[in-house]
Parts: C-alpha cells; structure tokens; sequence
C-alpha cells in the first residue's frame, strides 16, 4: 500500500475536523446554540461521508492522508477502506435522525439560557460523531485506542442524562466495563509495539505477513485486544452493562448507542484480525470467537422474550444481535473460497443491524412517551392508535428476523450460505435458531399491539418524530434490494 | 534475574492484581482503584518497551514513553469520570432515601 496523501485524502481530515469544531463552538457559545450547531452540521457530515464513500468506489482503493506529511512509522496516517466508508455514511445517517428526533425531547425551554440535560445532549451527540469518525479512519492502533476512549466518554454520561439513581448506576457499570475493556486493548498494543516497533495497520500487516518464528507474544496481544473489544461490543458473556445501560437511556441516545457505539469497537476487531494479523487467525480463534456470538445469539434472543419491558426487549435483541457480527470471524478469515461471501454478509449485518435497532429504539421511546410506560403487557391496542410508530418497529422487526426482503435477510442468508460453502454446518442451525426466536419477540409485542380496541393514549406525540424512525427500519428494508455498487464498496480494501 | 527482567514481572504482578481486584471486588470505589492499578503495571511495560528501543540503538525509544503520558492523560480522565459519576449516584440515593423516608412520615401522619 502506497504511502501517500490519496487526492481526496482531505475529505478524511473534515470528517473528524467539522463535528470537533462543531463540539468545541457548542462548548464556547453554550446553551442553544450547541442544537443548532449540531443540526446545522449534520448535512456537512453526511454530504463528506458520501463523497468519501463515492471516491472509494471510483478509485477502487483506500483512501489515505498523512497527517502533516510525516510518513508513518514517524507520522500518523488515516485510511478509509470500502468498510470505513459504509460505516462513516451510517453514522452520518442515524445521527442525524436521533437528533433531528431528540429536538422535542432535549429543547431547551425559551425562558432559560441554557439548560444541562439538552445541552450535555447535543455536545456529546457531536463528540460521539467525531469518535466515530476517528475510529472509522484511524490508520494505527494507538490513534484507534484514543478514538475508543473518546468514544466511551461521550457515550457513558448519554446513559444517565437523566440524573435519576438507576442510569447513574447503569453509567457507572458501563464505564467500568469499558475502562477494563481498554486498558487490556492498551497492553496489546504495547506488546505489539515491542514486538515490531510500529504502529501503522499497513505496516504491522506487511510485517506479521513476514513473520516467521515466535508468534506467542503477539497472540497473547491479539487475545488481550480481543478481550476489552468484546468486552466495549458486549460480546456475551461480557454484555453484562448492556440491557440498563440501553435501555435505561433517553430513546434517542440508546438508538446511537445500539446502532453506532457498539460497533466502533466490532469494527476495531476486525481491523486487528483482517487487517493487522490476518495469518494469526487461526480457524481455533476464529472458531471461539464464533461461538461466543452463538451464545449471544442463543442467550440474548431467549432473555428478549423474557422481557417485561419493551426497552429492555430491544436491548437484549442487540445483545443477540452483535453474536451475528461475531460469525464474520470464522466465515471471513482464511484463504478459502468463501470469505468475500461471509465478509458481504457480516458488514450487511452491522448496516442492517444499525438503522433496523435505531428505528426500534426511537419508536419504542414514543411509546413509552405516548403511554406513559412501556410494559408489554399493557400496549395491547397500541398500533391502532400510534399507526406509523408500529410501522416502524415492525419493520426493523422483519430486518431483525431475516426477513426477505431486508438488510436482515441478505446478511443471514450470505453468513448461511458461507458457512455452508465452508462446512462449517453448526453456524447454520444457530443463525437459523435466532432467526426464529427474534420472530417470537416481535410477535410477543406486534400480535398484543395490533389486536383489541385502540389504546387510548396519555400524550400524543408528533408525526415527524414517528417518520424519523419509520425512515430508519425503511432503510433497513432498503438494504434488501442494496444495489451492486454498495457490495462493491463493502470490498474494497480487503486483501482476498 | 536483570533488572529489566524484574521490572517486567513488577509490572505482571500489578496488571494480575489490578485485573483480580476489578473482578472480585463488588465496591465500584475499590474497582476503580483495581482499574488504576492495571494502568500503572501497563505503564510499566510500556516503560519496559522504550527500554528495548535501547537494543535497536536508540538512548531508549521516545514513542512508548509518549504512549504512557497520553495513557495517563487518559486513564486520568476516566478516574474523573467515574469518581464523578459515582459521587453523583451517592448523593442522589441519599436524596431518594430521605424523599421516601419524607413519604413514608407523611403516610403515617395522614393515618393518625
């Protein structure tokens, strides 16, 4: 890989630049103003994000900026492959449509100048944004472990903006499960460091290529690493912090939460194991990995049907969900025939996953704001008076299931197919298995919601919030008919 | 045993103690000090690591020592954080439990 500023490698610097001067102006001019920078923002963010992406797929190859002309291993260089532009364009898609969502819910009252809660919202929402996108185009691991930290400090106090005792403590319990999860992905990177003496993802790939000799210390880097990222991407069963943290969150932070957050941390697993050791990937690790995602899609799917509360439904779904994710190690790694079949079907999952959850957790927080709570067993008739609201939900709920046609369906049928092709049978049954206990939880809530007498509600809410999220579990579906150009793109950058 | 051997298992020994005290302690004050302790025993190794720079030529290898220094930035922050979280979740139970015990007097007061 060449290592020099690519022609449009500028549009990677404004993807971090333009949300931290966003947050640092919200910070300076205070009060209101950090909502209208951040709505005003937003279209800026996803207009570079699809210039990124439609410069990678013209090009057909990374994007790379070296950052003031230092090459690496003295300088830092970022680098947007075909994933880091899908994810880049997500975030900039869900984003915005939880705050375009949270405006009712975090405005700031026209007597006061500023107020805490929306103004914590709407600067965090900002440096969450600019996380990402330094996770999303950070070009060696120790950029990536400052971009995760960020990452967490502006997700964690979005749990508790309430103030109330039972989201401090879910906050809290987050906190320590990501601080745990770092430090652990930090001593990786100092022992891979000892080992190679740089940094840069490019680099380490061309030296592990060459290594031949002792392996063990970088293996017990790559488990280190391994370890804290799952333990941030509540891989079971380190998902412990999830279902308070997420469900006892404001409707739109958990949406970004469930949909983007988590999967900042996916995404850095698999750059470690794709990108900078992909010939220690043994089928053993691989195949650990893998199981720990059927347990979370076996443990994950029975807890959401156990559920009394629609919030925490949704939450343990996302548990189950992100055990998908897990699949792409052993169906994507190695040589064979296969991998670019598991590699489309794993990125599918994280898209579909992201906007059919985001939709789910905003039509579940009208829900609650229209009725007043959300117990399941007391939204019978609700889809009778909050139509569009259950719309919504039900269709993320199709994507979730493996639907056709959806996001959903494409990536369970692709992992199917892969692990069929690679012979690897007992992904299937647990691919499958979890397809069907997802169809159990949302019919636990749909069949109630659309039967009986229309449920007379406490507050109506607005149309334009119910459209936010119905646009959302649309886009899920949409990813069902993706055109070509998007698989394409979901490539580029990989080495088989 | 060298004395970079022994700072090496220095720096084991605290990361296995830290990591122990995060995982058996049920106090989130203790867990975060268990955390602290997991940072200073990887600082260490990454002190270690600049050390063996020194083989490659270098006085000894200034990234690492730059690495720990962000690290600490860091690993301070999420200190602050979590005291800060933690403190706010005491005073708000303190609060909760005198609004209930308000609650249950006021029961009381309106039986008799």
């Amino acid at each position: 890989m060449p290592l020099a500023t690519s022609p449009a490698g500028y549009l990677l610097v404004l993807a971090i630049v333009l949300p931290v001067s966003g947050m640092v102006l919200s910070f300076v001019l205070g009060g209101r103003h950090a909502e209208r920078i951040a709505l005003a923002t937003a279209p800026f963010g996803l207009a570079i994000a699809i210039a990124i992406a439609a410069e990678v797929l013209k090009t057909g190859q990374p994007i790379t900026y070296i950052v003031g002309g230092w090459s690496p291993p003295l300088g830092i260089a970022l680098r947007a492959d075909g994933f880091s532009a899908v994810m880049l364009v997500t975030s900039a898609l869900v984003l915005p449509a939880a705050m375009l969502y949270a405006r009712a819910y975090f405005a700031t009252p026209a007597t006061l100048r500023e107020k805490r809660a929306p103004f914590a919202f709407w600067t965090l929402m900002q440096g969450l944004s600019a996380a990402l996108a330094v996770v999303f185009t950070g070009g060696d691991l120790f950029t990536l472990y400052v971009a995760l930290e960020l990452l967490t400090f502006a997700a964690v106090p979005l749990v508790c903006l309430d103030g109330r005792a039972e989201t401090l403590e879910a906050a809290l319990r987050y906190l320590l499960f990501a601080l745990l999860g770092s430090i652990l992905y930090l001593l990786g990177v100092g022992l891979i460091y000892g080992r190679f003496g740089v940094l840069d993802i490019a680099l380490l790939a061309e030296r592990t290529r060459a290594l031949d000799g002792d392996t063990r210390a970088l293996l017990v880097a790559g488990a280190l690493m391994t370890a804290g990222l799952a333990a941030k991407t509540a891989l079971f069963p380190l998902h412990l912090w999830l279902p308070p943290a997420h469900a006892n969150a404001p409707a739109p932070a958990s949406a970004v939460l469930s949909a983007l957050v988590v999967k900042g941390s996916f995404f850095l697993a698999v750059r470690l194991w794709f990108d900078v050791m992909p010939t220690l990937a043994s089928t053993a690790a691989m195949t650990v990995l893998g199981a720990l995602g059927c347990g979370a899609i076996l443990f994950g799917s029975v807890m959401a049907l156990r559920q009394e509360r629609l919030k925490l439904l949704i939450a343990y779904s996302t548990v189950a969900q992100i055990g998908y994710l897990f699949l792409v190690f052993p169906l994507a790694s190695g040589a064979g025939a296969w991998t670019a079949v598991g590699w489309t079907g794993g990125i599918m999952q994280v898209l579909a996953h992201a906007l059919a959850k985001s939709g789910m957790f905003l039509a579940a927080g009208l829900v609650a704001e229209a009725v007043g709570h959300d117990r399941i067993s007391g939204l019978r008739g609700v889809g009778r008076s909050m139509p569009v609201t259950l719309l919504a939900f039900g269709l993320g709920g199709v994507s979730l299931m493996g639907l056709p046609p959806s996001g959903g369906f494409l990536a369970k049928w692709w992992l199917l197919l892969a692990s069929v092709q690679s012979g690897q049978w007992a992904w299937c049954l647990v691919v499958l298995a979890g397809g069907l206990l997802a169809g159990g939880y949302v019919f636990r809530v749909v069949a109630p919601a659309i039967a009986g007498e229309p449920l007379v509600l406490a507050k109506p809410v607005a149309r334009g919030r119910e459209v936010v999220a119905l646009l959302l579990a649309l886009g899920a579906i949409a990813l069902g008919v993706a055109p070509d150009g998007l698989l394409e793109l979901i490539r580029i950058g990989r080495g088989g | 045993m060298t004395a970079t051997t022994l700072a090496g298992l220095t720096g084991a020994a605290l990361i296995g103690l830290g990591l122990y005290g995060v995982l058996v302690n049920v106090h989130a004050l203790r867990k975060i000090l268990a955390f602290n302790l997991i940072g200073s025993g990887v600082f260490l190794v990454f002190g270690l690591v600049a050390r063996r720079g020194a083989v490659a030529g270098f006085a000894a290898d200034p990234v690492p020592q730059a690495m720990v220094i962000t690290g600490i930035v860091v690993a301070f922050s999420a200190t602050a954080l979590a005291i800060g979280l933690l403190l706010r979740l005491h005073e708000r139970r303190v609060e909760d439990a005198a609004a209930e015990s308000d609650n249950r007097s006021d029961n009381k007061s309106d039986k008799t």
